[in-house]
This record gives structure tokens, C-alpha cells and sequence, in this order.
């Protein structure tokens, strides 16, 4: 049996840590963007 | 998973896989299909991240449209036996979250879908959002039977965002995909809700084999394979499209509506006896993917 306050916890973790990929990809999706529409070639 | 020792697990978190569960990925899927071929057969690609952002802005308005759907049908889908194991009426969410999950990531994806592409697709996407929601699940679902024939409009918007995400402008291909898919969508449903219409019935949704009738209702899934078929046909005849796809959208269009006969000329009236329209919905879906991908494969091999 799992107790509430674990699940909580763990439930805040698992989606913090889903959260902050997230935003590091699209942090890395809009500096791409930038790069493309701004035409910039490498 | 181990059990929890609570009673009420809406006051918990949502799980992430809940999230996911919200925003229907595998209704997604097809969006995703036919918005990506919408891209690929405009007459000029946008460099690959500026594309690829186009179809992560369509599947997440597809997600959010999913969202707001479960959001305000939760009491329905609770009466529903294919739809209640869902986050919401299962009680593993609240209504509230996914009411804040929904609009957020449907204002995101209009606003990502302006930034990276174009503002006139943007548009198209945030009216697309609107039509399903407000449209088709607010207004028209629960009042008419025609509810799938004028909502079908939302789900024929995928190809059309592809297209002007690519160009920036409409043209007379990506308007006849809005047909096919507006035109296909009746057929596909009513297959579908033959062989649940008592989950329907439960839930009190005036679907068309709910309030017409199955006979009636067969009919009208073989009148309405006519046009849908002209529609298939029309980017070939219109010289928009070469062989692959005059080829492709002949064959499977035929099929199509010899499928469609074969509900027609059905009398089963049991949802385990209804064999006719559990194949044709199946080859609907089949239908679809292997028509949007044989528009890309003419696009890119012959035209």
C-alpha cells in the first residue's frame, strides 16, 4: 500500500521532470525557428 | 501500480499518461497524416523546422480540441461503455485541469503556428479549434443528428493548415482535400455508430442510427459514398494530380463504395451481426491514409 503523500510526491516529481524536457525542447525548437527565419545558412 | 490508500484519487495529481490520454493520440494520428500530407503536396516545402513545427502545431491543437471535448462530454462519456474508462469520468482527473490543459495548449499551438509559419495558418488552426469545440461538441453533438455532417468540417482542416503553413495561401487542392475528408467523414461515423448506437442511445446523443433509424441510416452512408467518391476523383479530373493518384483514388474509391452497397444491401440488426459496417469502417481508415499517400507519392514521383 502506498501512502497518499508518496504518491503526491512522487506524481509532482514525475511531471516537474516531464515539464523541464519540455521546456528544454522548445527552448531548443525556437532557437532553430530563429535560425530558419531569419534565413541564417551554417 | 500499487494501490493507493485513498478513496478519492481526483485530489491527487493527474498522472502524465492521463495527460496524454486526454488529448486522443490516436485520433491524432490521422490528423497528423493528412496535415502532414497537406504540407508535402504544396508546390514549395518551408525549410524542415519551420515544417515540422506546422505539424506539431496541428497535432497539438488536435490534442487540445481532445482535451476540450473530455472536458465538457465527461458526464456523457461516464454513460458510455467505450468512452468510461476515460481520465475524467473514470475520476482519475479533474474537470478543471483539463479545462486549463485544453485552452492552454490550444492558444500555444495558434500562437507557435503564427510565430514559426504564417498568421493566415495560425487562423485556420484557431478557427479549426473553435469549430470542433464550440461547433461540433457544444452545439451541434448533442442537438441534431446532422451533428457529424457539419462538424465533419473541423476534422477536414489538417490538409488545408498543412498546405497554407507550406505556401501562405489557399488554392484549389487543398480545398478539394477539405471536401474529401468533409465528405468522408459522415460515411466513417455513422459505420461506427451502428454498432455502438446503445452507447449512444444511453447517453442520450442524437445520432443518426439513434433517432433515424439503421436503415435509414444505411442509406444515407451509401448516398453520401457518391460524393465523397466525385470528391476523391476530383484532383485527377481537374488535372491538380497525375497517374498515381487518378490510379489510387479510382481503385479504393470503388472499393469504398462497394463497401457502402454492401451496408446498403445489409438487414443485421445486431451490433455482433453487423459485419457489412464494421469492414467498412475499418477500410474508412485505410481509406484515407492510402489516399493522402498516394496524393505525396504522385507529388513527389511523378507530378
Amino acid at each position: 500500500m502506498v501512502k497518499f503523500e508518496d504518491e503526491v510526491v512522487r506524481r509532482q516529481r514525475e511531471r516537474a521532470r516531464i515539464t523541464a524536457w519540455l521546456l528544454g525542447a522548445f527552448v531548443v525548437l525556437l532557437f532553430f525557428i530563429t535560425i530558419a527565419k531569419t534565413g541564417i545558412n551554417w | 501500480m500499487p494501490s493507493i490508500e485513498m478513496t478519492n484519487p481526483a485530489a491527487l495529481p493527474a498522472d502524465w499518461r492521463d495527460i496524454v490520454a486526454l488529448t486522443k493520440p490516436r485520433v491524432m494520428s490521422l490528423v497528423v497524416f493528412t496535415g502532414l500530407c497537406g504540407m508535402l503536396a504544396a508546390p514549395q516545402l518551408p525549410p524542415l523546422v519551420l515544417g515540422f513545427t506546422a505539424i506539431l502545431c496541428i497535432a497539438l491543437a488536435a490534442g487540445a480540441c481532445g482535451a476540450l471535448n473530455q472536458w465538457y462530454e465527461a458526464d456523457l462519456d461516464a454513460k458510455m461503455r467505450r468512452t468510461a474508462k476515460r481520465p475524467l469520468p473514470d475520476g482519475r482527473m479533474d474537470r478543471q485541469s483539463a479545462l486549463h490543459f485544453g485552452v492552454g495548449l490550444g492558444a500555444f499551438s495558434v500562437l507557435l503556428m503564427g510565430l514559426a509559419t504564417n498568421w493566415l495558418a495560425a487562423v485556420l488552426l484557431a478557427v479549426s479549434i473553435l469549430f470542433y469545440v464550440l461547433v461540433y461538441t457544444v452545439w451541434l453533438k448533442p442537438r441534431t443528428p446532422q451533428n457529424i455532417v457539419i462538424g465533419g468540417a473541423a476534422g477536414a482542416f489538417p490538409p488545408l493548415i498543412g498546405w497554407v503553413a507550406a505556401t501562405g495561401h489557399f488554392a484549389t487542392l487543398p480545398l478539394l482535400l477539405f471536401a474529401i475528408i468533409f465528405l468522408w467523414t459522415p460515411p466513417h461515423f455513422w459505420a461506427l455508430s451502428m454498432f455502438v448506437r446503445s452507447d449512444y442511445a444511453a447517453a442520450g446523443i442524437p445520432m443518426l442510427p439513434v433517432v433515424a433509424g439503421i436503415q435509414n441510416t444505411r442509406k444515407q452512408i451509401f448516398f453520401y459514398s457518391l460524393p465523397m467518391a466525385a470528391a476523391a476523383a476530383a484532383p485527377w479530373a481537374l488535372g491538380l494530380t497525375g497517374p498515381i493518384y487518378g490510379a489510387a483514388a479510382t481503385g479504393l474509391s470503388l472499393a469504398f463504395v462497394v463497401l457502402a452497397a454492401l451496408v446498403l444491401a445489409s438487414s443485421a440488426a445486431k451490433p455482433s451481426e453487423m459485419r457489412a459496417e464494421k469492414r467498412l469502417f475499418g477500410f474508412s481508415v485505410l481509406y484515407l491514409f492510402a489516399l493522402f499517400a498516394a496524393l505525396v507519392a504522385d507529388r513527389w514521383l511523378v507530378w
